[in-house]
């Protein structure tokens, strides 16, 4: 049998199960079959993480749904899911935090595991949730200067300069960013069903 | 320090020592680690990237590490000087191309570098020449360790370190081991290792060259994931891979022996007389025949070079470093010409053998 791509003999006859079309069957030559393996491979992360998290989607979601999901904006650095879909890079820390649903089944296909075991640093303070937790304040406070409330925003600068010098927040790393005491603000987004992946 | 004064030297993984040197080149650990006040780089403004470099400089200047090690800010190097540190592994390709502030911290004897503004904060990584990770990862735990001492990280309990790309969250830990594979590629069973590899969510790709070009049958094997799994684990994972692929290249080895130890010798010699005796000579085509000489050498086969030698020629007939060397820019065509004769130099009779090897 001769290969595919051209006269040699195909050495190599492949059926390539993830094929978005169903199972595919190729036949290789040796040197073709080295160019399918090198571009299937992992060479180009950024791209195979892209390749999986919109076969992923479009198994798992339907068209309406992926919109929404797409939509999703993270409060701290701006960024869309759509965004972080086509580069396969975020944009913040709290994009862990603000797409967590979303990239809960992403982590499983890639690492077969969504918690952390392993090193965990002395200095616990560089949570996302006390960025975000800050950069509210700040806004509070920017908010309560224009309005005037100099002594609401005076209590605001000590509540962040306490922070910001490394006191710890009663709930700094809950599992959600929800259950902080703290969290007065409104969410950004709808809260969406926790049970929804 | 000066770059050129690197280019005179092998660097630790180059060194061609350590365990299973015939085969393992060298043992890499990686650590992707953020600042947690700061945005990750696709959402940082200019101004971002320069105080997350100020702050990795403040924080190394107050350790011993400061006067130890040597900050290039990676923005202000010109072409040929980041094609040379990409040459050595000590920066990546994409540090080298990106744009804004960026820099790489570099230990004078290449034991380690830490790159700054990468596709995180901060990328650390570790070198030890042959399979030794234990030490590697030994070390860059404390190196870790020490950065953290004066820097916050982006972590949660749930996730750990937390890394601009979903597929380094967690540890944040790459592992990889560099080796040296001309038999498995010469019988063709190397795409049947790749694929048997695959299955059990190691990586394994070429070295050298961009995507699907492997020069020099080098290949880097490394974990693929790093959430879930605690360091000693990835790096106990690792450990358990890497002698079998050592015994498959023996193997494929024996059976060249076997089918024609004659052949064999002719294939490694003549390699060896292109490389002494050409007039000009393409970086690849160098890559090419240094494997088959250094596996000539690891079986005996060559007894005029030296181990040392050949790893010192794959990386300074690379084009950057052949252009340090010889302290001038050159064309594509008055490289080819320089390498020729840097190669007839170092393994002509006198010039390669190491009286001290090994």
């Amino acid at each position: 049998m001769k290969c595919q791509h051209c006269d040699k003999t195909a050495t190599f006859h492949i059926t390539e199960l993830t094929h978005p079309d169903g199972p595919a069957i190729l036949h290789l030559c040796e040197e073709h079959a080295r160019t399918f393996f090198n571009q299937e491979g992992p060479a180009h992360p950024a791209s195979a993480l892209t390749n999986l998290l919109s076969k992923q989607l479009k198994l798992e979601k339907v068209t309406e749904e992926l919109a929404n999901v797409d939509k999703k904006q993270c409060p701290m650095c701006g960024i869309t899911f759509a965004e972080f879909r086509k580069g396969g890079r975020l944009g913040c820390p709290y994009d862990y935090i603000a797409f967590e649903d979303d990239l809960e089944p992403l982590l499983i296909n890639i690492h077969g595991a969504t918690t952390h075991s392993g090193k965990a640093p002395h200095n616990l303070s560089g949570t996302p949730q006390r960025q975000f937790r800050l950069k509210q304040l700040k806004e509070e406070m920017k908010d309560a200067i224009q309005k005037e409330q100099y002594e609401v925003a005076g209590k605001l600068r000590d509540r962040i300069a306490s922070i910001e010098q490394g006191e710890l927040l009663e709930n700094d790393d809950p599992e959600s960013p929800l259950a902080d005491d703290d969290f007065q603000s409104e969410p950004l987004e709808p809260p969406s069903d926790p049970q929804s992946t | 320090m000066k770059l050129e004064e690197l280019a005179q030297q092998t660097g630790e993984w180059m060194r061609g020592n350590g365990p299973e040197s015939d085969i393992v080149m060298s043992s890499r650990v990686r650590l992707a680690r953020n600042l947690a006040d700061f945005p990750f780089i696709r959402k940082c403004t200019p101004q971002d990237r320069a105080a997350i470099a100020a702050a990795v400089r403040r924080a190394i200047d107050a350790l011993p590490l400061g006067s130890e090690t040597e900050f290039v800010d990676v923005s202000k190097l010109g072409d040929l000087d980041r094609q040379f540190l990409m040459e050595r592994q000590l920066i990546s390709h994409e540090l080298s191309e990106a744009e804004g502030a960026r820099a790489v911290i570099l230990d004078p004897h290449e034991r380690f570098s830490i790159m700054v503004n990468e596709e995180d904060h901060l990328r650390l990584q570790v070198m030890q020449s042959g399979l030794d990770l234990e030490t590697a990862w030994k070390r860059m735990n404390e190196l870790d360790d020490l950065l953290e001492s004066k820097l916050t990280y982006a972590f949660t309990k749930k996730l750990g370190y937390l890394t601009a790309c979903p597929t380094n969250v967690g540890t944040g830990l790459r592992i990889s081991v560099m080796l040296h594979l001309p038999a498995l590629v010469a019988t063709k069973q190397i795409e049947k290792v790749f694929r048997a590899f695959s299955k059990i969510n190691v990586a394994v790709r070429g070295l050298f060259g961009e995507g699907s070009q492997f020069m020099g049958d080098l290949y880097q094997v490394s974990n693929q994931m790093t959430l879930g799994k605690s360091e000693d684990q990835i790096l106990q994972r690792v450990s358990e891979v890497i002698p079998r692929l050592i015994e498959y290249e023996r193997k494929a080895r024996e059976f060249l022996v076997e089918e024609s130890r004659d052949d064999l010798h002719d294939h490694v010699s003549r390699a060896l007389g292109i490389l002494c005796t050409a007039k000009k000579i393409s970086s690849e085509e160098t890559m090419h025949y240094l494997s088959k000489v250094r596996m000539g050498v690891n079986m005996g086969l060559i007894d005029s070079v030296a181990i040392p030698t050949v790893n010192k020629l794959f990386m300074h007939t690379q084009p950057a470093h052949l252009q340090k060397l010889c302290g001038q820019k050159l064309s594509v065509s008055a490289r080819n010409t320089e390498r020729a004769n840097y190669l007839h130099q170092h393994l002509s009779e006198n010039g390669g053998a190491d009286p001290k090897r090994n």
